[in-house]
Formats: C-alpha cells, structure tokens, sequence
C-alpha cells in the first residue's frame, strides 16, 4: 500500500510548473518509478502532479534540420518502435527494447527514464545510505555485485538507464522547462557523479520538468549500436553494456562517442576507448585494445571483480560487430 | 508500526471495465490493482512483488498490457480496462484461456491471469507471431511452477485457432516425446 497522497492532473505545462512548490511534490510521467519509490520508503510525497494531460510533452517530431524532437512523455515502447528511430539512431532503439519489460515500456516515458532513481537495493531498502543523507554506502563494504566499477566515490550505485548512454552517444540535448523558462542542458552533462554532488542523480532543480530530448543529424558515415549483458535472458538492468556512435569513412573510425552502462553511476563515456578507436580500422587487435581502455582505472569492489573481463568483452564484441 | 490513514477525500473516475462503464471512489493514493480488487471486486488480477518485475497484476489498459500495481486509479480516468474477467464470453472461454488449460499451461494459476493478458494483446496485435515473438512479448511474466515451454505453446495453439485454422495440439506437446 502507498503512503497517502493528494493528486493533481495538471492540464497545462505552465499549470504543472506552478503546482510544483513544495519539496515533497513529485512528479508522475509513467509513473512506474514513482509508485516503486514510495513503496519502498525512499522519499516522501504529499502531492503528485501528473503530467498524463499534457500532449504537447508526446511524439517523435522532425526538428526540420534532420534531427529529431523526443517528448519526454513518449512511452520507451513508442520510442522502440519509431520508424524514423530505427533507421536514423538504432542505438536508441535498440537501447529502448533492451529497457526493462514489455509493460513498463508501454508505462515508462523517455524523460522518466533518464530521471530514474538508483537501483542499489540499500538505497531502495531500509538503509538510510549517504545518497539518502547518511553517511555510509553500504554497498561498500556489502552486497555489491550488481555496483559500480568506473567513478564511484561515497556512493557506488550504477545508473540504470539503457536509454541514457545511447542519447550521450548520439550527442543529445534535455529540454528542461521552469517556472523562470526553459533551459538546454547536453546529455553529457545532465547527470551528476557522486564526486560532484552524492545527493543528486541529475542537474534537474525542484521544480523543474524535462520536457523533451533532442537528437541532432546523424553526421554522414554514422553507425551506431547499444549491447547490454543481463543476468537473466529475460528482462533486467545491465551489468554491463555499451552503446556506440561511430562515424566510419571506409572501414576508419573518424570520430565518435563511447559510453558505457553498467559501469558507473552516470553513462560513462570513455574517451580512453575512444582515443584507442579514432582514425583506425576495427581490426580485431583494435578492438581488444579498445577493450582493454574501457577497464583502464577500473577500481571492482569485493563482488564484482566480474564486470572487469565483461567489460573488456562486450565493447571488444560490440566494435567488431559495428564494423562489419 | 502502522502506516497513518488516508486523510484525502475520495477521488471519483469512470472508466471502462471489461466493457462496461462504471464510476468509482476511491482514496488518491490507491493503485489500479487496488481499485481493481478492492473496490470492483475483481480478484481475478493477482497482486505479485508490487515493484514491477514479476508481471502477475498485468492487465490491458487501451489495449496495452502494463503493470496494475504501478499505475494509479486515478491515471485511469476516461481509459478501458481489460482484466482476465473479461476474456470469456458468457460461458465459452477465451481461446487462449481453453489452450492453457489444455496444454497444462497453468499449474498453481497464480500467474496465469497476467499471461493470458499479455498473450492477448500480443495476438490481437500479431495473429502469426514467432516462437521468438511470444518469448519476447511474455518476456515480463514470470511463472514459477510451469516453465515457459506449454505456455508457448498453448499461445501458439490459441494463435491458430483464432485464425480459423482447426488445429489440434502436438502429440509430444501432450505425451511428451516418445
């Protein structure tokens, strides 16, 4: 049973904007994360807003200069399956089916998925965890199979977003809406790393809404591709994953993004793969080394030792793959 | 120690329910799966983990299968539910449902309402779809007694007969192979 609340259907952007005061209003896109948060105790919540009403937030548009506009209602599904999705940026729409399940991608929106709380079963459990404002990671010195290996400090949680590291990939932008206006914040630089600010996920303000994604042309020669490695066959978050962006001319590398999933508690781009891979072929050798950068500063805990080798697998497999 | 009551006034929504209309109240806070059960009695939808991951509370909202325990009554104003209670017509059952009982596609049945929910949208959308397909599509039901193996079957049988094919079981399917 949820913890009571009251409930707001806004009816316009600015009418959800002025509804969001006080701290423990929270918003509901899709609402899956939402409902799993407050059954787990992990912030508290007298009011949501819902933004279920708002059209304008949905669909996939030509932004007229061969990107594309993303609302940040769009369900994962409708992304997934978006014709102009596949054919322009398949690592999106490879990153969106690889999201959780058939149901939640039909609930789950893009922006809720990039807004997303952390997984790490202490902070959705009984531990009042540093990210929650104590002052232990129990993930530490704990169960931290499933925890980061790449840019943990004071919290070792991995951000559990497939959608995410393919939109830093592709070079894209957050539209975000408040009460004083809209303002761009590149994918890059929308989530925060424990070392910058443990308390927070992402730049987002109280009181402010993500209101669409923009994806810029795909650049001439692009290619591009998500893998993810799951525990089950079926649906689960990453252990590790990678999506790819690479512009080829030939059979060179002549730039590109790398960003890994499963690995840190933001999308982690890693240059180091990258600086391995530009103006060169993907011959197998590459790509080893390419594997081997993607792991270079890699610090396992206790439990996930694992993910090193992964790691160096799935982006050795994923590049030759992309090069074929 | 216990949580503190609902203080919120009842919300009231109609929605559509197996085809019918009907208005209901309830506190804000509840879950569909909850107005589902508690204040339409249809028990027919099962409460799982309630966090999303074993698909037993699926039922179709518009059409789509999503989880009942993670949407709010109150996102179901003016929307169409379809819950297991609205498969059978009268006293003749869905072919999905006959398959399944059939084909042994149920064992405890705690899970089987969210399956052939999910099943149902899936051939109401894809009336040939592949073996892969159907993995894919069920991929967010789990089922703990039965194994995967006569549920797909028995989806890919109700498949066929909803084409109007008069298709029968496999021998091994029901003896296994000899």
């Amino acid at each position: 049973m949820l913890p009571p609340f009251s409930y707001v259907r806004a009816q316009s952007l600015d009418e959800a904007l002025a509804q969001l005061g006080a701290s423990d209003t929270r918003i509901s896109a899709g609402g899956s994360d939402l409902l799993g948060c407050l059954r787990d105790e992990v912030f508290t919540c007298s009011k949501v807003v819902s933004l279920s009403r708002l059209d304008a937030l949905r669909g996939i548009r030509d932004d007229g200069r061969g990107g594309v506009r993303i609302g940040a209602l769009t369900t994962i599904a409708a992304v997934a399956s978006d014709p102009v999705i596949n054919q322009r940026y398949p690592v999106l729409a490879q990153a969106a089916r690889a999201v959780a399940s058939p149901q939640l991608r039909h609930q789950g929106t893009l922006g809720g998925n990039l807004c997303q709380k952390p997984r790490c079963w202490y902070y959705r459990g009984e531990f009042h965890c540093s990210r929650k404002g104590g002052s232990t990671c129990y993930a530490l010195a704990g169960e931290n199979q499933f925890h980061c290996i790449l840019g943990g400090q004071g919290c070792y949680i991995v951000h559990p977003s497939d959608t995410a590291p393919a939109l830093v990939a592709l070079d894209a932008t957050v539209q975000i809406a408040g009460r004083g206006g809209t303002r761009r914040v590149p994918m890059a630089r929308f989530h925060v790393s424990p070392r910058d600010d443990i308390r927070r996920e992402t730049v987002l303000e109280a009181g402010e809404i993500v209101t669409a994604i923009d994806i810029p042309a795909a650049p001439r020669g692009l290619r591009s591709s998500y893998r993810k490695v799951r525990a089950r066959g079926a649906w689960d978050f990453a252990l590790a994953g990678v999506a790819l962006a690479l512009q080829f001319d030939g059979a060179t590398v002549r730039a590109g993004r790398v960003v890994l999933s499963g690995a840190a508690p933001i999308p982690w781009r890693s240059e180091a793969v990258e600086r391995v891979i530009i103006g060169q072929a993907l011959t197998p050798e590459v790509a080893a080394r390419a594997g081997d950068a993607a792991v270079e500063g890699a610090q396992p805990l206790k439990r996930n030792g694992y993910k090193v080798p992964l790691f160096r697998g799935v982006v050795r497999e994923a590049l030759l793959a992309l090069a074929q | 120690m216990p949580r503190p009551r609902p203080t919120a006034d009842p919300a009231v929504i109609t929605l559509e329910v197996n085809g019918e209309r009907c208005a209901v109240a309830f506190a804000p806070h509840k879950t569909l799966l909850e107005v589902l059960r508690e204040d339409l009695d249809l028990t027919g939808t099962k409460h799982g983990c309630e966090l999303g991951e074993c698909g037993t509370c699926t039922v179709l909202l518009d059409d789509a299968p999503v989880l009942s325990c993670l949407v709010l009554g109150l996102a179901c104003d003016g929307r169409r539910v379809r819950t297991v209670e609205g498969m059978a017509e009268g006293a003749r059952l869905h072919p999905l449902q006959e398959t399944f009982a059939d084909l042994g596609a149920a064992q405890c049945g705690y899970c089987t309402p969210g399956f052939l929910l999910t099943a149902q949208a899936l051939l109401d959308a894809n009336p040939r779809p592949t073996r892969d397909e159907i993995k894919a599509a069920l991929a967010g039901n789990l089922c703990r007694c039965t194994g995967y193996l006569k549920i797909y079957e028995a989806v890919e049988l109700a498949a066929a007969r909803l084409r109007g094919e008069d298709a029968e079981p496999a021998r091994e399917t029901l003896y296994g192979r000899r």
